[in-house]
């Protein structure tokens, strides 16, 4: 075996990977020396309090930004050195609502589409695929601002999976959504997990979530990854009565973390208020 | 063998893509940007106003003044060319909102999340402002026709006027977007927007010729691109209108300004995802 070759099935044994990941601003330290290992297949939490440098890792899994130090695989590929084949290959739910309100469902379809450079036939027929597989099809030809939360949500999946993307990151993806809405996300991601065997990321910092959906997780805590883990484990190490409430509460300091800053705050609820 | 192995570039993998690529993404981003305008023209109403006050009120009174050397067109017919260029100017230099306000939804960060060309994404604004800047001609037109101003109407000359006016909105709203970059809010770009218009708009020929102004201000007014725009509109515009850098130079002028900007802007758009 050649060199590069071995350094490829490296590569490919995992979907996503992260050495000693740092990132700061200034004299803060939002993401500190994290190592996070995600196999193919898995839907995989990110779990931690506001301002614990959730959204800071997924920005540099997804290539918006530059770890200070450290590195990051994405599919097989450096996130610093190789941005386009990263992007490539991987599909973003931003925290809030991204979906351009002012074009119709299909229309913000047929963008990413042209973004993601797919022929012309082949965009016709994943996008009618995609608003079916979220079952938002009849609501195609509206715009997106006469959607629910739960819908806009959902369109805003179709577009992250139209181009069949290896890794699909989200972040907080159901805040803000009321319970039935919440559910249906949750029911999209895992299809999408069974049926096309796409590698999930989510942030979230709701303990309900991450128990239904995720298989693995990590709890970040100031910029660390405190702990990680199957839920079941998480829970069975601190006693049979445990909740995720507990391993949570636990691992990000024993105490509620009043975290997060003022423009972190005022995003977060913003996005829940349209949403609303 | 599995987690240090320090990353390999396959040769195969190659960064670049196409030409033919970038004009499909450039052309997809101003195809949405169009749409929405369509889909609300207030917007292109409320640009309306602002230059028929100029030309009516402004330019009637002026009129009246024998003071400014017009050569040998009326002086309605020497501003009607710097009022297009200043409404031109006006409706692209607050473009930058538009893409702030885009970034707190989290479109911007979608968009460069996607394997598009960076410098797609800021010329395809370009060409949709261009478009805009059109559609603010095609009212300067009108209020000529209505104020029996000596326009030229042969297909070339529109067509030249087009060109200047498609090339003047992308010059102005690739800077503002390269403002909003920097700035990252809506409220420090409102006053940073209205500082750089005035200036940008008296500090050239818009309304009054060059040779006019003392000589520090003619030399600020060289480095503006507006002057530039209104030369090459003057030329291109008026029955017996002067151009006085020659339109070879103000196009060409132009046209570097413009690819200067664009790929400022271009290294620029990705920090406003951070």
């Amino acid at each position: 075996m050649t060199a590069e070759t071995t350094s490829q099935n490296a590569a490919q044994d995992l979907a996503i990977e992260t050495f000693a990941l740092t990132r700061k601003f200034g004299e803060m330290t939002a993401v500190d020396h994290i190592d996070l290992h995600v196999g193919h297949g898995k839907i995989f939490g990110l779990l931690g309090p506001n301002g614990a440098g959730k959204s800071t890792t997924i920005k540099i899994l997804t290539t918006l930004l530059d770890p200070t130090s450290g590195a990051a695989r994405v599919a097989g590929f450096d996130v610093v050195k190789n941005p386009r084949e990263v992007r490539r290959r991987i599909g973003y739910v931003p925290q809030m609502l991204s979906a351009d309100g002012s074009l119709t469902g299909r229309e913000n379809l047929m963008l990413s589409g042209k973004l993601y450079g797919m022929a012309r036939a082949d965009r016709k027929t994943r996008i009618a695929e995609a608003l079916e597989f979220m079952g938002i099809s009849e609501a195609g030809n509206r715009l997106a601002k006469t959607y629910s939360g739960g819908m806009i949500r959902r369109l805003e999946v179709a577009q992250a999976m139209l181009h069949r993307p290896a890794v699909l990151f989200l972040d907080e993806p159901t805040i803000g959504l009321d319970p039935v809405a919440r559910r249906a996300v949750w029911e999209r991601l895992q299809d999408l997990n069974d049926q096309f065997g796409m590698t999930v990321l989510i942030t979230t910092h709701d303990m309900d979530e991450a128990d239904t959906l995720c298989s693995e997780l990590a709890i970040m805590h100031r910029g660390k990854v405190s702990a990680t883990g199957k839920p079941s484990e998480l829970k069975a190490a601190l006693g049979p009565e445990a909740t995720l409430d507990d391993v949570f509460a636990h691992y990000s300091g024993g105490t509620i973390h009043e975290g997060g800053d003022y423009r972190d705050i005022r995003r977060t609820r913003s996005t829940a208020s349209r949403l609303g | 063998m599995t987690s240090a192995a320090p990353a390999v570039r396959p040769a195969a993998w190659d960064d670049s893509s196409s030409v033919l690529d970038f004009f499909k993404q450039s052309a997809a981003i101003a195809e949405v940007e169009l749409k929405k305008l369509f889909r609300d023209p207030t917007e292109l109403l409320s640009r309306a106003v602002q230059p028929t006050l100029w030309l009516v009120i402004f330019g009637q009174v002026f009129s009246r003044v024998r003071g400014i050397p017009t050569g040998n067109v009326t002086y309605l017919a020497f501003m009607t060319p710097g009022i297009l260029a200043q409404s031109v100017l006006f409706a692209a230099i607050f473009y930058g909102i538009a893409v702030i306000w885009e970034r707190d939804l989290g479109i911007v960060q979608k968009m460069l999340v996607s394997p598009a060309e960076r410098s797609a994404l800021v010329v395809g604004k370009a060409i949709s402002a261009g478009f805009r800047g059109a559609i603010q001609a095609g009212i300067i037109y009108l209020l000529a026709l209505v104020l029996r101003i000596g326009v030229k109407w042969n297909p070339i000359s529109i067509a030249g006027v087009l060109c200047g006016v498609v090339l003047g909105s992308a010059i102005f709203s690739t800077f503002s977007l390269i403002i909003a970059c920097i700035v990252k809010s809506r409220e420090r770009f409102m006053g940073i927007g209205q500082v750089l218009t005035m200036p940008l708009f008296f500090a050239s020929n818009a309304i009054y010729p060059l040779a006019l102004m003392p000589r520090w201000l003619q030399v600020v007014a060289l480095f503006n691109p507006l002057t530039y725009l209104v030369d090459a509109l003057r030329g291109m515009m008026i029955l017996g209108g002067q151009n006085v850098h020659g339109l070879p130079l103000d196009f060409s002028v132009m046209g570097v300004i413009f690819v200067i900007l664009a790929t400022i802007a271009a290294k620029l758009y990705p920090t406003l995802a951070h």
